[in-house]
């Protein structure tokens, strides 16, 4: 049994120390944001904040998370109130399929934390490690910019379902 | 004045003019005049393709890259123990690149160090190496780096301090430590041999990393391969001192140069990553020849060298030995994160090495593994490789720390390693930097259907 602090919340878990965070986000405590890709490391879509890190939840054993605190997509905004990382990328139309954008959020999430105007050259730096079949590249690049603009600015007339450029 | 005096007076007189001269021949070398960039149109197209094999035995992309810029175009910071050096656009750039040197003032540079304009260049550019380079070679490689994409991209200024901003100083340097002459082939040895010999005591530089150097930055001839420094990797030993619990020989290390892994030696990284890219482009008998050459130099196994193999393997093994206290928690990190590919029975390239026979664990200093656990393996474009993720993110120093305390004991008969915990803290710090610098090793050549190709 160990405590697992996910979005502000603890959670009691039986899981063993090797169990990955990713199956025990999506299996025991039902949040499903985080996506299993690859299972290796190598595609992103597990990307969930751990102490303000964007880390690849599926390759992040239990024993690792003592006393780390574990933001998930669902930590960030709800439905009625997204948060600014999640109205860019539905004011882009960033998704098409959408798999791999809730860890692209919380990678991009991670990076605006620390660093809140980043370059092109920067935000493709930092998402490489994420991998999209679609081929949205160019309107998650543009969602990540409008996020940072609108956690600079908090744009009221931004709504969602707004016109996407 | 005495008559004596006067012999005397015009004595020192001539000592000192014939020593200025001297001092003058040693170090004043004269401008070559500059060319009309040449164009492409002026080279052999078989020319140009021999260049590149060459430019890439050479690993010239390697310092004259900056990754995410254009090929050649220089700017990489080269940190040296007398400050940051960087390197130069050598993309056919009439103003800020090589594009107004004649074949003749290229070869120079590769021959003594000195670019078209006279002055000395840093030995940073290896030409304690390339001086060793044939006629023949360096034209094909002028022909390659002249048909490039021009950059306009100026030099940066290199950070020394005084002595070392002077370049005069540099033509000292080249007095003790730079030994112009040809490679002059061993008749005792097969032909493949003395190909090696060429590659590696010439254009390729292994010594460059893999040698250390001495108090003014020279390579120590005395301890030729016995292993060096490089951006904060550990270059192994490659002679008879080498770390690596398997022995080399030339089947391993010509598998390991095309490859970039070996199952007995795990995968190639950091630096070594970058240059087994470019070995991976070129002519296979080449890698062979320096294959050839480098098992030679490890030397056959003594009968303990191979005990001490036999030994690794032996560790390799499920360990029924108990875990100390102290290693407890390195432990748990291990069999959580680690052996899944690490001991999971599956070999390279799609399990991980297991790592009794990895050298990163039986080496010098822990700054190797706490690299690779930090920053883990990129995977090769298009290619079956290795790949591992980076640790960074999800461990803190101290857990780092731990596994790698762990690793030392569990995986080695050699005794703990101290500072860990510093290491790993600069290791942490490196990587985030050098990962800006790097020249990006995913971009690289990597289908083997191109590797023969023009």
């Amino acid at each position: 049994m160990m405590t697992l602090k996910v979005n502000g919340r603890e959670h009691q878990v039986h899981a063993d120390p090797d169990t990955p965070l990713l199956y025990v986000l999506r299996e025991d405590i039902k949040l499903n944001a985080a996506k299993f890709g690859c299972g290796l490391g190598q595609c992103g879509a597990c990307t969930v904040i751990v102490d303000g890190k964007a880390v690849l939840s599926c390759v992040t054993p239990m024993v690792l998370l003592e006393g780390k605190q574990v933001t998930t997509l669902e930590g960030l905004g709800t439905v009625a109130e997204p948060a600014p990382i999640q109205r860019a990328f539905m004011e882009e139309q960033a998704a098409q399929c959408g798999y791999c954008i809730a860890g692209m959020m919380m990678r991009a999430q991670a990076l605006l934390q620390k660093n809140t105007r980043p370059t092109d050259e920067q935000i493709r730096a930092e998402l490489e490690p994420h991998l999209c079949r679609c081929g949205t590249h160019m309107r998650i690049l543009r969602a990540v910019h409008r996020a940072a603009r609108l956690m600079d600015t908090a744009d009221a007339s931004s709504v969602v379902g707004g016109r996407g450029r | 004045m005495t008559g004596r005096s006067r012999i005397v007076a015009g004595i020192i007189a001539i000592a000192l003019l014939g020593g200025a001269a001297a001092a003058f021949a040693i170090v004043w070398r004269p401008a070559i005049a500059a060319v009309e960039p040449p164009g492409p149109q002026a080279f052999d197209a078989a020319l140009v393709k021999r260049g590149r094999e060459l430019a890439a035995i050479g690993n010239c992309n390697n310092c004259h890259t900056v990754q995410g810029t254009r090929n050649f175009a220089g700017g990489l910071p080269v940190p040296t123990p007398f400050g940051t050096i960087f390197s130069s656009n050598i993309t056919p750039d009439a103003e800020t690149g090589i594009g107004k040197w004649s074949e003749a003032a290229f070869r120079r540079a590769m021959r003594s160090g000195v670019n078209r304009e006279g002055q000395h260049l840093y030995p940073t550019f290896p030409y304690d190496h390339f001086t060793h380079v044939s006629d023949e070679d360096d034209r094909a490689l002028y022909a390659f780096l002249m048909t490039r994409q021009p950059v306009r991209a100026p030099p940066r200024e290199n950070q020394l301090a005084f002595p070392f901003n002077q370049r005069f100083a540099v033509a000292g340097w080249k007095l003790l430590f730079l030994r112009q002459d040809t490679y002059q082939p061993d008749p005792g040895q097969s032909a493949e041999w003395n190909r090696g010999a060429y590659l590696v005591e010439g254009l390729a530089h292994c010594g460059d990393c893999h040698t250390p150097r001495n108090a003014l930055g020279a390579e120590r001839n005395s301890a030729q391969f016995a292993g060096g420094d490089v951006d904060h990797w550990h270059a192994y030993a490659l002679n008879d001192r080498s770390h690596a619990p398997m022995p080399w020989d030339a089947d391993a290390l010509y598998a390991y140069l095309r490859d970039g892994w070996h199952p007995d030696h795990g995968t190639a990284r950091g630096p070594m990553a970058e240059v087994v890219d470019n070995l991976s482009s070129i002519p296979a008998n080449d890698v062979r020849a320096i294959a050839v050459y480098m098992a030679g130099v490890s030397g056959t196994p003594t009968p303990a060298r191979i005990r001490e193999g036999e030994a690794a393997q032996a560790q390799a093994g499920p360990s029924t030995a108990p875990v100390s206290e102290a290693n407890a928690a390195g432990a748990s990190i291990y069999a959580a994160a680690c052996a899944s590919c690490h001991a999971g029975g599956r070999p390279l390239p799609y399990g991980g090495v297991n790592l009794a026979l990895s050298t990163a664990v039986a080496g010098p200093d822990p700054r190797n593994l706490a690299n690779i656990v930090l920053s883990g393996v990129q995977p090769v474009a298009g290619e079956r490789s290795p790949i591992m993720p980076g640790f960074a993110a999800n461990m803190t120093d101290a857990q780092v720390s731990a596994l790698l305390n762990y690793l030392r004991a569990r995986f080695s008969n050699r005794p703990p390693w101290s500072g860990v915990e510093e290491i790993v803290r600069d290791a942490r710090h490196a990587q985030t930097a050098l990962l800006q610098t790097s020249p990006a090793r995913r971009n690289g050549p990597a289908d083997t259907k191109q590797r023969e190709k023009p």
